[in-house]
């Protein structure tokens, strides 16, 4: 029976993959349809891909008025067709990655446990029963892990505040709350490989003694919680999670819990109030929430794709292969996110060290308009806007920081040379407003007055870019959280490196 | 549905937060659970959830208008959400915007004189490798121009 895949990915869905099953299925009822991940070769979804002898053959992008012609080319023999990719692992843009978290994505049926374990899973869990707390610790702090969400913080060492808390209950919580625009690698683990999260909490639990998880998921992500549920209850069905993990009588169960639209609650302590009941207001630093947490427990705050590396860590040998990968202090693979305005977007997995401008250029084959880049914003809303002047940097948490910028959760946003950078500043402030949760000074008022003083800028008044420079500052350094810590970024790398946009416009008319 | 008295809304309330007072920190499902029902979170489900939580009316208030995505009263039929962020900007998403309100003759957070349509903004949807994005009553949708606006509109008409 011929087997061929159409994914279930909220992309390829959002652009029609859900009408080309239902076409598939109506021409042939009999044919075996998989509603697989996606492999993150966006610009070809939605990819339909048939197995054939000679491996899986991809066609894309397919619409639902492609099918009768595809069928009738020999679609389900792999045969040639003008949509026709070949082996998607051929394609350049997968061939050149390291594919250590998204090893499985695309491949498997997401949901089904037992695709899972034929490709791999569930070997670091097993391995982890057998291990004490402090092993597996150990082998997360040799693999150089270090935490995806953005800060950087070396993961093991978090674990081991947490494991070392005296407490009669301790939690694992997963930052799912992926609320950076040019972001949707958490989606995409969620979507195209949900039992990896699965497996990396319960090994997470294990070695903090923590018995319950939750994952925090945002509403924006409809797609990704129906996978998360799916997945979870198949777990539990089989013992990998519940009160006793592949029958070793060690308990560890979790279950989503669903955000409601705002974007503080991705800074690790609004989330934590927000999944007590409460307004997603952030929490004054100390105490650490790896000693008073959710409910004031000790609690694991990772973010989706940290803990979806940890199984791949506690295979046999998986630590050691996992450090040898990357560069400097940025050790292991980057899942790249490249989107906005870019001829091949997608999810790009490669090792620490690749340049900022192979990515955006050979990889992403620069934008989408066929316009030249101007500027990228690397690491969502709260990241720097780089030129391409700055493209020879290298991916790696220090060498952006030295630049001024940030790598955040990974993700890329290009635009052309029709954008105006006084606008894109203009806007950073904006969603900081809309977006603060109001509990400190400097992001509440600031954002607001930072909106109102770059109107002045655009409307002529060029003296008050020391004001705009001197409220950064303040932001910058008197604001509770990355929120308005980090809005300075994209407002100041614009005014930086995009001078001519700050300009008043009758000036440039006289010039 | 909104016809229906504060005193039926209390109830029904009642019923619907019920399946989430054993949950570890239950205010954030019962309060979706409620929209869920309603389309809305009524101003008459607010003491109902305070009473069982044991908060008060204020902190509850307070939770409900924290978050973007309750609202306090009922959408149109059709909600229309339109990614506002950078990488949908990156692609026109402000164009796509300004057609559609253009169209329905209305801005952010309003609705039609006819109930028909609510517009409104989101953040991200994770679609920003398909940019301009959206979301038409919880259904994602991607690659959108002024044409498939048009499309998704005339069949909320």
């Amino acid at each position: 029976m011929t087997r061929i895949f159409v994914p279930r990915d909220a992309l390829a869905v959002s652009v029609g993959a859900d009408d080309v099953a239902a076409a598939l299925r109506e021409a042939c009822p009999d044919l075996v349809i998989v509603r697989n991940g996606s492999r993150g070769m966006a610009w070809l979804e939605p990819l339909v891909e048939v197995e054939t002898p000679d491996g899986r053959i991809g066609y894309g992008p397919v619409t639902k008025a492609d099918v009768p012609g595809l069928l009738a080319a020999g679609l389900l023999h792999g045969a040639a067709h003008a949509k026709r990719i070949g082996r998607p692992e051929d394609v350049p843009f997968i061939a050149r990655q390291t594919r250590v978290t998204f090893a499985r994505a695309g491949i498997t049926d997401p949901v089904c446990l037992a695709d899972y374990r034929a490709h791999g899973g569930l070997v670091g869990l097993t391995r982890a029963l057998g291990m004490s707390q402090a092993e597996i610790i150990d082998d997360v702090v040799k693999s150089g892990l270090r935490g995806r969400g953005g800060a950087g913080f070396p993961t093991g060492i978090k674990w081991k505040t947490v494991q070392a808390a005296q407490a009669p209950q301790k939690y694992i919580v997963c930052n799912a709350d992926e609320g950076d625009s040019g972001t949707f690698a958490d989606r995409m683990v969620m979507e195209g490989d949900p039992f990896l999260l699965i497996e990396g909490m319960a090994i997470a639990g294990l070695a903090v003694g923590a018995t319950r998880g939750y994952v925090y998921l945002r509403s924006e992500y409809p797609h990704a919680i129906t996978a998360m549920n799916q997945a979870i209850l198949g777990a539990r069905a089989e013992n990998v999670l519940g009160p006793s993990l592949m029958g070793s009588n060690r308990a560890f169960d979790m279950e989503v819990r669903v955000g409601a639209g705002a974007y503080v609650c991705g800074e690790e302590t609004s989330l934590l109030d927000s999944l007590e009941g409460k307004r997603g207001q952030v929490r004054a630093k100390p105490p650490l929430p790896a000693l008073s947490g959710l409910f004031g427990c000790p609690t694991v705050v990772n973010n989706v794709l940290s803990l979806a590396v940890i199984p791949d860590v506690l295979r046999p040998g998986g630590a050691a292969a996992y450090q040898a990968l990357g560069v400097g202090r940025s050790r292991g693979t980057m899942p790249v996110q490249l989107a906005g305005n870019v001829a091949r977007g997608g999810l790009f997995e490669v090792p620490f060290g690749i340049t900022l401008g192979e990515l955006v250029m050979d990889v992403g084959g620069g934008t989408a308009t066929g316009r030249p880049v101007r500027a990228v914003q690397v690491g969502g809303p709260l990241g720097a806007y780089f030129p391409p002047s700055l493209f020879d940097t290298p991916f790696d948490y220090e060498a952006f920081a030295a630049r001024d910028g940030l790598i955040g959760h990974g993700g890329i946003v290009v635009f052309d040379d029709s954008v105006d950078m006084a606008r894109m500043a203009r806007f950073a402030m904006e969603f900081c407003a809309v977006e603060s949760c109001g509990k400190c000074t400097p992001c509440r008022i600031g954002s607001t007055r930072g909106v109102e003083v770059i109107d002045r800028i655009i409307a002529g008044d060029i003296g008050q870019l020391r004001l705009l420079e001197d409220l950064c500052e303040t932001m910058k350094f008197g604001s509770l959280c990355a929120l308005g810590g980090f809005t300075p970024y994209p407002v100041m790398s614009a005014v930086q490196h995009f001078p001519e946009d700050f300009r008043p416009q009758h000036a440039m008319a006289a010039e | 549905m909104q016809l229906v008295s504060g005193s039926d809304v209390s109830a029904r309330t009642v019923e619907i937060i019920a399946p989430f007072l054993s949950l570890e920190g239950p205010a954030m499902p019962m309060i979706h659970a409620v929209q869920a029902a309603f389309g809305f979170v009524p101003e008459a489900s607010v003491p109902v959830v305070a009473q069982a939580l044991n908060l008060s009316r204020a902190e509850v208030h307070g939770l409900v208008s924290f978050y973007h995505d309750f609202r306090h009263e009922p959408a149109g039929r059709t909600v229309l959400k339109l990614c506002r962020a950078e990488a949908c900007q990156a692609l026109g998403a402000d164009r796509v915007a300004a057609h559609a309100g253009a169209r329905l003759g209305i801005g952010w957070h309003q609705t039609t004189p006819d109930d028909a349509v609510t517009l409104e903004p989101v953040f991200c949807l994770g679609l920003c490798a398909a940019a301009p994005c959206g979301m038409v009553n919880g259904r994602t949708v991607a690659r959108l121009d002024a044409a498939r606006i048009d499309a998704i509109l005339d069949e909320c008409s």
